[in-house]
């Protein structure tokens, strides 16, 4: 997994709430069983005005000239700035893995759907939560202002504006200590592999059934 | 010291170890696997050349993009994708020694209806699936939520997944559930109360009374839709409802064990000193048959309600959330429910694809025809156990007399990966859990509602009230 240190990256603003996975990646494209090449379908059915299927080759499609992505002054942009709720609906990981394939690196927003923001950390995207009137204020002055770049330093918990200004944010200390090192969670639970065991032979005892191994005919 | 709720103590029986900033190693004892997000979890393992922690503890079957049309071979799938990713388990599952129930397996089904019919899931577990709704299997008093496909991978070669604690919130439902209502009318009613974010962060347990009246699958149904209240856990305390469900199940202990853990599976319940971090508490009486009309579950009214006016909505976001809805749906404020004209009907997914359901739409349905109006009527049941014992009793029959189609199981409209879908603009009466834009395919437009009520829509052409029809074709 990629680290995640100090970071800056032009804005787009996406003014919706409740975005739900649905929207992030059209469940079409997550028949897929790769990890990668998600982004070109990122927010599909916005930003084409065609229907997309897999294989199609996305340059030729007709889109969406209103849709936040395809305006030029948001090219290259890798903070998503969005309301509340987002990542709502579908478990599906192809959320994070289509926001990061695009270029994404930070997304903020007042809050997210729960199962979202665990799928982000374990793919090195970092969702930041901001109170909602901060996250109002940020989208004024990203509207005042092409070529908004904020500046992410997740050591310090901080998001920092154009003109200076810090705004510290929140985050767990584990999932904090993973993105910053680039760690893979197996990895590190494996180190536990003695607990792990030490627990199943406790549970063997006691609960014998939650053992029994299921069988195919 | 207040007691423990029950989410308190299957957490606690599975804690591995804890870390100091709250998160925790928590034990899956039973991991269900589907085609649609395990692939990259095995690709994963591979390509860090690792192997399952152990392979008894899953069980896999296909279910997100199987057709309903009846197939023999993986290669007979038409779609390329789905026929590869139907493969892919095959493959993996192979490989890595896990039990699948594929295709032609009348075992096969939707994953949360195939692991509680199979007792793969029984009370006091711990239980994960790459899906959102594997809540459902918390009706059985056990932990179950979704989890990303990164967390499979972590699960498949550790048998353990990193958790943080959630809060507890108990939604008590007490008093008689009226007739005509059923466990999915409970359901979209607590999701309207408490709204689609009302339950973030919380394991709920849903509890009372009318909760207690329900049947297992009832409360499978209930469970079912805890994330479209924003809560990835949702559960029922064991009682008897719950033994009766488990014993004789293929999985289920048998002799001596079955008594050793029926003693244990008793104590699975909230201790009566418990705290909630939050208490939810709905009279029953207050619940009708609902019907969703917007692209968000927690746009419901009741069937005998009117589609409510964005203007007298004080917040400035769910009301900009209501007009998109409007316009998505092709609806306006103030309408009745019986105005809105139905195109095809789904009854089916893991909400409602179990014989209890098959049995309620069938008995509104019986000696009826579907509305003229009405281009399709897809009836998938949830497994091919359910098709069988519905078939056993005829409830084909009383389908294909109707003019419904009586499909092979599983997800099938619920999320359109397969080719049962709807056009764009077609509204659809839906037995499933999602209405978001685009869910049952492309410009579809979902309403949200219960076997029955969706089977008497499909006879009107539009939505009628249950509670209106002759006594002998209501179902309660
Ligand atoms: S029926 Fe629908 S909600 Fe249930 S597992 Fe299948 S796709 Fe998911």
């Amino acid at each position: 997994m990629e680290q995640f240190v100090k970071y800056t990256g032009l804005v787009a603003p996406l003014d919706r709430a409740n975005v739900d996975t649905d929207q992030i990646i059209p469940k079409q494209f997550l028949k897929s069983i790769k990890r990668t090449g998600f982004g070109p379908n990122l927010f599909d059915e916005w930003r084409y005005l065609d229907e997309g299927f897999p294989g199609q080759d996305n340059e030729k499609r007709p889109k969406n000239p209103d849709f936040v992505l395809n305006k030029p002054r948001y090219q290259g942009a890798s903070v998503l700035l969005t309301r509340r709720n987002f990542g709502c609906g579908s478990s599906r990981e192809h959320a994070p893995w289509a926001l990061m394939d695009f270029g994404f690196r930070a997304i903020i927003a007042p809050s997210y759907a729960d199962i979202f923001y665990n799928n982000c950390f374990k793919n090195g995207l970092l969702p930041i939560v901001l109170p909602e009137a901060t996250v109002d204020g940020l989208f004024k002055a990203e509207a005042a202002n092409t070529d908004f770049q904020l500046t992410i330093d997740l050591a310090n918990q901080q998001v920092i504006t154009p003109d200076g200004q810090a705004i510290g944010f929140e985050i767990d200390e584990f999932r904090k200590h993973c993105l910053l090192n680039g760690l893979d969670e197996i990895g590190l639970t494996l180190q536990q592999g003695d607990a792990i065991r030490e627990y199943e032979s406790r549970r063997r005892a006691a609960e014998p059934w939650i053992f029994q191994e299921p069988q195919q005919q | 010291m207040a007691g423990k709720t029950l989410y308190d103590k299957l957490w606690d029986a599975h804690l591995v170890t804890e870390r100091e900033d709250g998160s925790a190693l928590i034990y899956i004892d039973r991991q269900i696997i589907h085609e649609v997000t395990s692939p990259q979890a095995f690709e994963g393992l591979r390509l860090a050349g690792r192997q399952p922690w152990r392979s008894g503890a899953s069980v896999a079957t296909i279910d997100h993009n199987v057709p309903t049309t009846p197939f023999n071979n993986a290669s007979d799938i038409v779609d390329d994708t789905s026929r590869i990713q139907v493969q892919t388990l095959q493959d993996n599952t192979r490989q890595f020694g896990i039990t699948e129930y594929g295709i032609g397996d009348v075992r096969q089904g939707i994953v949360h209806v195939m692991a509680p019919e199979q007792g793969a899931v029984l009370p006091g577990m711990t239980v994960v699936c790459g899906d959102s709704h594997t809540s459902t299997n918390g009706a059985l008093g056990c932990l179950a939520h979704g989890i990303g496909t990164s967390e499979v991978e972590h699960v498949l070669a550790t048998q353990t997944l990193v958790a943080q604690k959630m809060k507890n919130m108990q939604v008590r439902v007490e008093g008689d559930l009226g007739p005509g209502v059923t466990a999915k009318d409970v359901v979209l009613h607590i999701i309207g109360v408490i709204g689609t974010a009302g339950g973030n962060g919380h394991a709920i347990e849903f509890a009372g009374s009318a909760i207690r009246s329900l049947s297992l699958e009832g409360r499978m149904t209930v469970c079912n839709m805890s994330i479209e209240a924003g809560a990835r856990a949702g559960m029922v305390a064991v009682d008897d409802t719950t033994i009766d469900y488990v014993r004789g199940r293929p999985f289920a202990p048998k002799g001596a064990d079955w008594d050793k853990a029926e003693a244990y599976w008793r104590g699975l319940v909230s201790d009566a000193d418990a705290e909630f971090d939050t208490l939810i508490e709905i009279d029953a009486a207050d619940i009708r048959p609902q019907v969703s009309w917007g692209t968000s579950p927690e746009m419901v009214v009741p069937v005998d309600g009117l589609l409510p006016d964005p203007a007298d909505e004080a917040d400035e976001v769910k009301r900009s959330g209501m007009e998109r809805a409007y316009q998505y749906m092709g609806l306006k404020p103030g309408i009745k429910t019986s105005d809105i004209q139905l195109d095809r009907v789904f009854i089916g997914s893991c909400t409602n694809s179990r014989i209890e359901d098959l049995r309620a739409a069938a008995q509104v349905a019986k000696g009826h025809k579907k509305a003229d109006s009405v281009k399709q009527v897809l009836v998938v049941p949830g497994s091919g156990l359910v098709k069988q014992q519905a078939e056993q009793e005829g409830l084909d029959k009383i389908f294909i007399e109707a003019g419904f189609e009586w499909r092979q199981p599983g997800c099938s409209m619920c999320l359109a990966m397969n080719p049962d879908r709807l056009q764009p603009g077609e509204h659809c009466a839906s037995t499933s859990n999602r209405n978001f834009e685009g869910r049952q395919g492309n410009g579809g437009r979902t309403h949200l509602v219960s076997p029955a009520m969706a089977a008497a829509a499909a006879v009107a052409g539009h939505f009628v009230d249950i509670r209106d029809l002759a006594p002998a074709d209501q179902t309660a």
